[in-house]
């Protein structure tokens, strides 16, 4: 019992000191009817060596990165990470801390939440970021619920351009409140058509990129809405495109959420990952989350806190903004480190060069004679049309060593056979062509 | 001598705590300077673009001012200075109530990052992760043994979403029933997510008091019942650290009504092995990864909430669900019509799923019950030696956590708040402090079972010359921390004038 230091000295001292005879004693308060009377039906303890041989077996069925050539994004991005990012967010100090309540002894939890919020604050051109939500799609339910709370309107018009999961979660989330959904739909160049706003909306609802990789006219989502006095919230599921595309801010969002992913933390079979949710400062009250904001200590000298919590459930109870309380403290971590190392130059550096993959992959595919579906300009991510249905193209893939992106029927059959096929730099020139030779029918 | 900030002298040692070096550490943006990087990109092995060839110029956007220019030791020291600026479960111990703030175990840190966990996708085919979704299964299978549940599903990504997966079930059962009910039942002791929760489903709550002895009576819970009742929302050990005995006649009144019981799970590490929420009438309950199945609290998350339900409630469960076929593969099944939907863009926070599955795995059934016994153990034996000196508002046995209050230190001036500070003083993170709510001035310690009897007796001795303290030097306690790098921060000076971000000094005039 090597996370337990008791001994049994130790457990005799302390039941003499309570004056308990025995442990079991301890639990007299249950009733006798509810006491559970047989060992757990698990598994025996096992050593630490055969839990690691146990969980190294598991993680050997799954298929990564590392093992074969990757082209699927849909949400969760596979990015390098540089090595500083895990070694730090190793520390102790770090991961095995709490929520910063107590802040003279939280400072460097806190530091860094507001480290986080000025560059998410400037990579989304808005005003105040929070400190995390539990993922993009929740994070996109959250400022929806925002959205009717500051508009006093009850309809949420969304993109069909929307991510699926993030639609189907936002449905649920809107699901217990007098609020209705309403759907936006999509252009033959695959964006999202304006319109669709009345004097219920409260807010329109669009990714940029969307989920076919179109990057969208946000300012001209952003007019539409406002011209019927409605908010604009912007969805982004791949952020390293904050550090290319005009910001949402910019283009006139009033809510920027989504996704950060991206930003060095592990696809981990799709989570945890991190959301983030910015506004301007004049609807911070609505924001949901925790706020660290800048403060004096007795001193006089610079520190930070937990602040604005009367929007939170802790001391609103029923009438909260929400009712997240743990949010992804440790994801936050791992971004603003990965937002540090890539810095200012980095970040835009990197932008391009998936820019450049996915421009290049475009280009072998077209000459290959394959069709991409849709017009409008792309980041890291579009959509191709396959010879025969697509699982087929994704099983031919995967016998060459390729995770040849997502296969589109479920999502969109009107597109007919489809992939999403997605390029980082994780992506070699030699394995894009692999791809294209795949995909054109030819062998690897 | 003086212990006083500012003031030479004082002790060398207090409690855990000695001096040492506090470092400095200004913002990242203030360390920043033009040109330098913090990582290394390959070379592109592909013809460069220039963005403005394939997207529109209104489309595109300068540089990121706000990101800062760093070489990589400077934000290796950057960080690093800050982590010594937290205090931590592996720094020593970390009290903090309803938290339940065990140790992290190494191992399962070490299995997270197996590539085949840390690098796979939430969308790549079934036939691809099947060790992922293996682990998902069994665990779901372990989580209801322990639990007393019927099913479980691993979807929600924290407590929180937990209760909110649970109250939409709860929704969706009385409407299917064809009989919506308006009103969630929440004890006074709760914690504040109950609520919340209750009402983004569009519930009224109503609060329920507890007895006199601090736990819920039938007769109260009878009181408020009626058949506009959705559930009753019950956190069983309750916030006072104490069983609610009378459980089993509770949730038979509220079933009686046709109500369910949503069990509240923050307290499970009190039960494990012991007693079952199932057995116990609970219809649906969440857990808490990071709290009973030791996965970290990350500075704040991520956590991982499942949600355990009874036969019932199957069918509302969230989508997808893992199963497994005849053939022994897993598959994802999203075929569920009555389900309350998704609640996470992909499988949950699977990264912690992974370091509760080690755990269970590390511990077995006899290592899970030994962590029941000996945090009600440790919790017991720091009220045995406490209660002396220490207000203890409901006196008697308790589960994991204990509650004490300030009210013994009234004529002195101190308060609750300033005994946490001085508490970090002597090395340690103070307790969960004014909650529960039904308890002024309240100081909520939960030891856990990694702490050992000579890490509770310094702890024990801390309390007790704080309170000594309090009586011969009360401004020493009102002012403090004086051993930390910072002095008392104003937090309402944060909230009257909020910065929330960092902002270059405008352009003097001069």
């Amino acid at each position: 019992m090597h996370y337990i230091p008791h001994t049994d000295d130790d457990v005799r001292g302390m039941l003499d000191a309570i004056g308990a005879p025995t442990v079991a004693t301890l639990f007299d308060c249950i009733p006798e009817k509810l006491r559970f009377s047989r060992p757990l039906a698990l598994p025996a303890a096992g050593s630490e060596q055969e839990v690691l041989a146990e969980l190294e077996e598991l993680a050997g069925r799954n298929a990564h990165p590392g093992s074969h050539a990757w082209f699927l994004g849909a949400g969760s991005y596979a990015h390098f990470v540089p090595s500083a990012v895990d070694a730090l967010v190793s520390r102790g100090e770090f991961y095995t801390a709490y929520t910063p309540y107590q802040a003279e002894i939280s400072q460097g939890t806190l530091q860094t939440i507001f480290e986080w919020q000025t560059m998410m604050a400037g990579l989304t051109g808005l005003e105040v970021s929070n400190a995390s939500m539990y993922d993009g799609a929740s994070a996109t339910a959250e400022a929806a619920l925002m959205a009717l709370r500051l508009t006093r309107r009850r309809k949420v018009a969304v993109s069909a351009a929307l991510h699926p999961h993030y639609r189907a979660v936002l449905e649920t989330y809107l699901g217990g409140l007098d609020a209705e959904l309403v759907e936006i739909p999509r252009s033959a160049a695959g964006t999202t058509a304006a319109g669709a706003v009345d004097a219920e909306t409260a807010c329109v609802v669009v990714q940029q990129p969307n989920f076919f990789g179109a990057v969208e006219d946000l300012a001209a989502c952003a007019a539409a809405a406002h011209a019927g006095g409605a908010l604009l919230v912007s969805v982004t599921a791949e952020a390293l495109s904050l550090a290319l595309l005009r910001a949402p801010g910019a283009c006139g969002a009033d809510i920027a959420c989504g996704e950060a992913q991206s930003f060095g933390v592990p696809l981990g079979f799709g989570g945890p990952h991190l959301g983030f949710l910015c506004t301007r400062m004049a609807n911070v009250r609505q924001l949901p989350g925790r706020l660290v904001g800048a403060t004096e200590d007795s001193q006089g000298r610079r520190g930070f806190v937990l602040t604005l919590s009367t929007r939170e459930q802790h001391i609103r109870r029923e009438r909260a903004t929400s009712n997240i309380c743990t949010n992804q403290g440790l994801c936050l971590l791992m971004a603003t480190i990965y937002l540090a190392l890539l810095g200012r130059r980095g970040l835009r550096a990197l932008a391009e060069t998936n820019l450049a993959k996915a421009e290049y992959a475009k280009a072998r595919l077209a000459e290959a004679g394959l069709r991409r579906i849709g017009s409008a300009p792309t980041f890291n991510e579009f959509v191709v049309a396959t010879r025969g249905p697509a699982a087929d193209s994704l099983a031919r893939a995967r016998d060459a060593g390729v995770v040849a992106g997502l296969d589109l029927s479920p999502f969109a059959p009107e597109l007919g056979p489809a992939l999403l096929l997605c390029t980082t730099e994780l992506a070699t020139r030699a394995q894009i062509d692999r791809l294209v030779d795949v995909l054109a029918g030819g062998r690897s | 001598m003086s212990e006083r900030r500012g003031e030479p002298g004082g002790p060398e040692r207090v409690g855990n705590a000695t001096r040492g070096i506090a470092w400095e550490e200004p913002l990242l943006f203030e360390r920043s300077r033009p040109g330098r990087v913090g990582a290394a990109l390959p070379a592109l092995d592909v013809p460069a673009v220039a963005p403005p060839r394939c997207l529109p110029a209104a489309f595109l956007r300068d540089d990121v001012p706000e990101l800062p220019e760093l070489s990589e030791v400077e934000v290796v020291r950057h960080f690093t200075r800050l982590s010594t600026w937290n205090a931590a479960v592996d720094l020593g111990p970390y009290p903090l109530g309803s938290c339940t703030m065990k140790y992290n175990p190494k191992l399962n840190e070490r299995v997270a990052r197996l590539p085949g966990f840390a690098g796979s996708h939430p969308m790549q085919p079934d036939a691809l992760a099947q060790g992922a979704l293996a682990l998902c299964h069994r665990l779901e299978a372990w989580l209801a043994e322990v639990s007393g549940m019927d099913r479980v599903s691993l979807q929600p990504a924290a407590g929180a979403q937990g209760e909110l997966a649970g109250i939409m079930m709860i929704r969706a059962y009385h409407a299917q029933r064809g009989r919506p009910r308006s009103k969630v039942l929440v004890p006074e002791s709760a914690h504040g997510t109950n609520p919340a929760s209750a009402a983004l489903n569009g519930y009224r709550v109503v609060a329920v008091p507890a007895g006199d002895d601090g736990i819920l009576h039938p007769e109260a819970v009878a009181s408020v019942m009626d058949d506009d009742v959705a559930a009753l929302m019950v956190t069983n050990p309750n916030t006072l650290g104490i069983f609610e005995r009378h459980i089993a006649e509770i949730c038979d009144l509220v079933h009686a009504r046709g109500g369910l019981v949503y069990g509240d799970g923050a307290n499970l590490n009190a039960m494990l092995g012991l007693t079952r929420p199932g057995d116990q009438g609970i219809d649906v309950m969440h857990f808490n990864l990071h709290k009973t199945f030791s996965t970290p609290h990350g500075g704040g998350g991520p956590g991982a909430g499942p949600v355990g339900v009874k036969e019932i409630l199957e069918p509302f469960l969230p989508a997808p669900r893992v199963r497994q076929r005849e053939d022994g593969r897993y598959e994802l099944d999203g075929e569920r019509p009555q389900s309350i939907g998704r609640l996470h863009g992909n499988h949950g926070n699977v990264g912690m799923l992974v370091r509760a599955y080690a755990y269970v795995r590390a511990l077995g059934p006899e290592g899970l019950r030994r962590c029941a016994e000996m945090a009600v153990l440790n919790a017991n034996y720091l009220l045995a030696r406490l209660r002396e000196r220490w207000h203890v508002p409901f006196d008697q046995p308790v589960m994991h956590e204990c509650v004490l209050s300030d009210r013994n230190l009234a004529d002195t001036g101190v308060s609750t708040i300033d005994v946490a500070k001085r508490m970090i003083d002597y090395g340690y993170h103070p307790p969960t402090i004014y909650f529960p709510l039904v308890v002024q001035g309240a100081l909520m310690i939960e030891p856990t079972e990694s702490e050992s009897r000579e890490d509770l007796d310094r702890l024990v001795e801390a309390l007790l010359s704080i309170e000594r303290e309090a009586r011969s030097d009360p401004d020493l306690v009102r002012t403090a921390p004086h051993r930390t790098r910072l002095a008392r921060l104003d937090e309402t000076r944060a909230a009257r004038r909020p910065v929330l971000r960092w902002q270059p000094d405008p352009p003097s005039s001069s």
